[in-house]
């Protein structure tokens, strides 16, 4: 089902990012082409959710160079705006604004920074909340909702503003079990319809099921990059051996 | 609907006019006739007294309200990364906090006319003193309401490429005032009680009406008591009015 890769979309290299004297990010090379799926994993503080938030520069890295849909990122307002809208984010949690129904929560984006108008942006919106499968949510607040569809309803606040790329920070790390399900369908389905993205998760069914492209994290490092099928079977670093033992034992 | 159950703390203002009564009882000196409502004089005098009703309420709303937008205008450059624009709020902040209300009162009335070459009323001279040194503090209460605020609500914001602009007008402000609100209301018990200083300039208002009937009757005491009743009673009211308002945005908040 996955799309061939094709010119890479987003391009990174060398690309370094300090928290004070702390490195996050250490010289890390990726390329991801358009139609890709790429899903990171490693340990906690490895630097994965760092990586991505340096794509849609909520972090500034401060070496090396990150280009996405032929716009490089330096730290200008010109660069930040003109790949925002590219980039789509989905957070841990959720962060859909509280005090807006879930149809505000989505037509905001479009009718401030696309000029949309209120009808065509609700229409929009419909039909990206029947494609989360939650049409019949559009007007109640978050707070109303499961963690499950609160996450559906920002996977679809994303795809409101037609990005060419989504960034998921692992989006069902705050989710009880049993609604981890419905969010990765809904994700698989997207990853299905050709959208390029990249996932930090844990959840390794979803990335045999989706990645065209298996990247481990450890202390700031892409220590291992490659196809699932190698990934998952015959990994090249001790370290990711030990890390897949352990998170496969349950 | 049901309407909105109001609480009036009616006991303590019971209680206290139940002690005043029994003093008038227990002491020749008292001689409540001046504020006496049956006789044609108490009932002269006491709508005099009340009349200043209407300048303390408007004073302090007034400045209320100034001060709310010059806080406001006080707090952003607090929340920026530039420590210049910091700078400012802070330097504001510190000096205006720094300055006695009276002194401010007696400044902006007698020496900001000379100053910026303006002729000022009794009343702006009054609201602008009130409002200054209140914006200080409103401006720290803004801070810390938008500062309660989440970062995920700037990231998701962030995200949709709202601007800096839109960022605090649809998604931080309009939760932040949740927050602030209450606060804000005891801001405004705070500027009643503080309009009161503004009677040395010669405001019309509660405590200017009984110092200038005190010096025709001769009957302070009586008089300070109707004051300090009437400021009791504004406040209890206004207090309510905060509490009330707690209540329904915890309600929103749980719903």
């Amino acid at each position: 089902m996955s799309v061939e890769p094709q010119s890479p979309l987003i391009s990174i290299r060398n690309v370094s990012k300090f928290f004070d004297q702390f490195q996050a990010l250490k010289d890390v090379d990726l390329d991801v082409a358009s139609g890709e799926k790429v899903v990171v994993c490693g340990p906690s503080g490895s630097g994965k959710s760092t990586l991505i938030r340096c794509i849609n520069q909520l972090e500034k890295h401060e070496q090396g160079s990150i280009v996405v849909d032929g716009v490089e990122l330096t730290n200008s307002k010109v660069s930040l705006n003109a790949i925002r809208s590219k980039v789509g984010m989905v957070f841990q949690q959720f962060n859909l604004f509280p005090h807006l129904t879930v149809m505000d929560n989505l037509t905001l984006g479009p009718m401030r920074t696309k000029g949309f108008t209120k009808q065509q942006a609700e229409e929009m919106a419909m039909k990206y909340l029947e494609r989360v499968r939650i049409p019949e949510q559009a007007q109640k607040y978050p707070r109303q909702l499961s963690g499950g569809q609160q996450q559906r309803v920002a996977i679809a606040r994303s795809l409101c503003m037609e990005p060419a790329i989504m960034l998921f920070d692992e989006p069902t790390s705050a989710l009880d079990p049993e609604m981890i399900n419905e969010v990765l369908e809904v994700m698989t389905e997207l990853a299905h319809s050709g959208m390029t993205m990249i996932c930090v998760t844990h959840e390794m069914g979803f990335a045999r099921r989706v990645a065209d492209k298996m990247v481990f994290m450890d202390h700031g490092k892409i220590v291992e990059m490659s196809k699932p099928e190698k990934f998952f079977t015959n990994p090249d670093s001790k370290r990711c051996q030990d890390f897949l033992q352990q998170i496969l034992q349950h | 609907m049901k309407l909105p159950s109001m609480t009036v703390p009616y006991k303590p203002a019971l209680l206290f006019a139940a002690i005043a009564l029994l003093l008038s009882g227990c002491s020749s000196d008292w001689g409540w006739y001046v504020v006496n409502p049956t006789t044609k004089t108490g009932m002269t005098n006491l709508s005099f007294l009340f009349s200043g009703l209407y300048y303390t309420i408007l004073l302090s709303v007034t400045a209320i309200v100034i001060s709310v937008i010059v806080g406001l205008l006080i707090t952003l450059p607090g929340l920026s990364k530039n420590p210049m624009l910091r700078g400012i709020n802070r330097v504001y902040v510190e000096i205006v906090r720094a300055v006695p209300i009276l002194v401010m009162i007696l400044w902006v009335y007698y020496g900001l006319p000379q100053v910026a070459d303006i002729s000022i009323t009794v009343f702006w001279a009054g609201v602008l003193a009130l409002a200054l040194s209140d914006s200080a503090f409103e401006a720290e209460i803004f801070r810390a309401g938008i500062q309660s605020i989440d970062k995920g609500q700037y990231e998701a914001a962030h995200s949709i490429s709202l601007s800096y602009t839109d960022t605090m007008r649809f998604v931080i402000l309009p939760q932040a005032i949740k927050r602030i609100l209450p606060a804000l209301g005891n801001q405004l018990v705070y500027m009643l009680k503080m309009s009161s200083l503004v009677s040395v300039i010669g405001m019309q208002e509660l405590t200017r009406k009984a110092n200038e009937l005190v010096v025709t009757e001769y009957r302070p005491l009586e008089i300070y008591t109707i004051l300090v009743l009437e400021y009791l009673v504004l406040i209890l009211i206004v207090s309510a009015g905060v509490r009330w308002l707690e209540r329904r945005m915890n309600k929103d908040d749980n719903s």
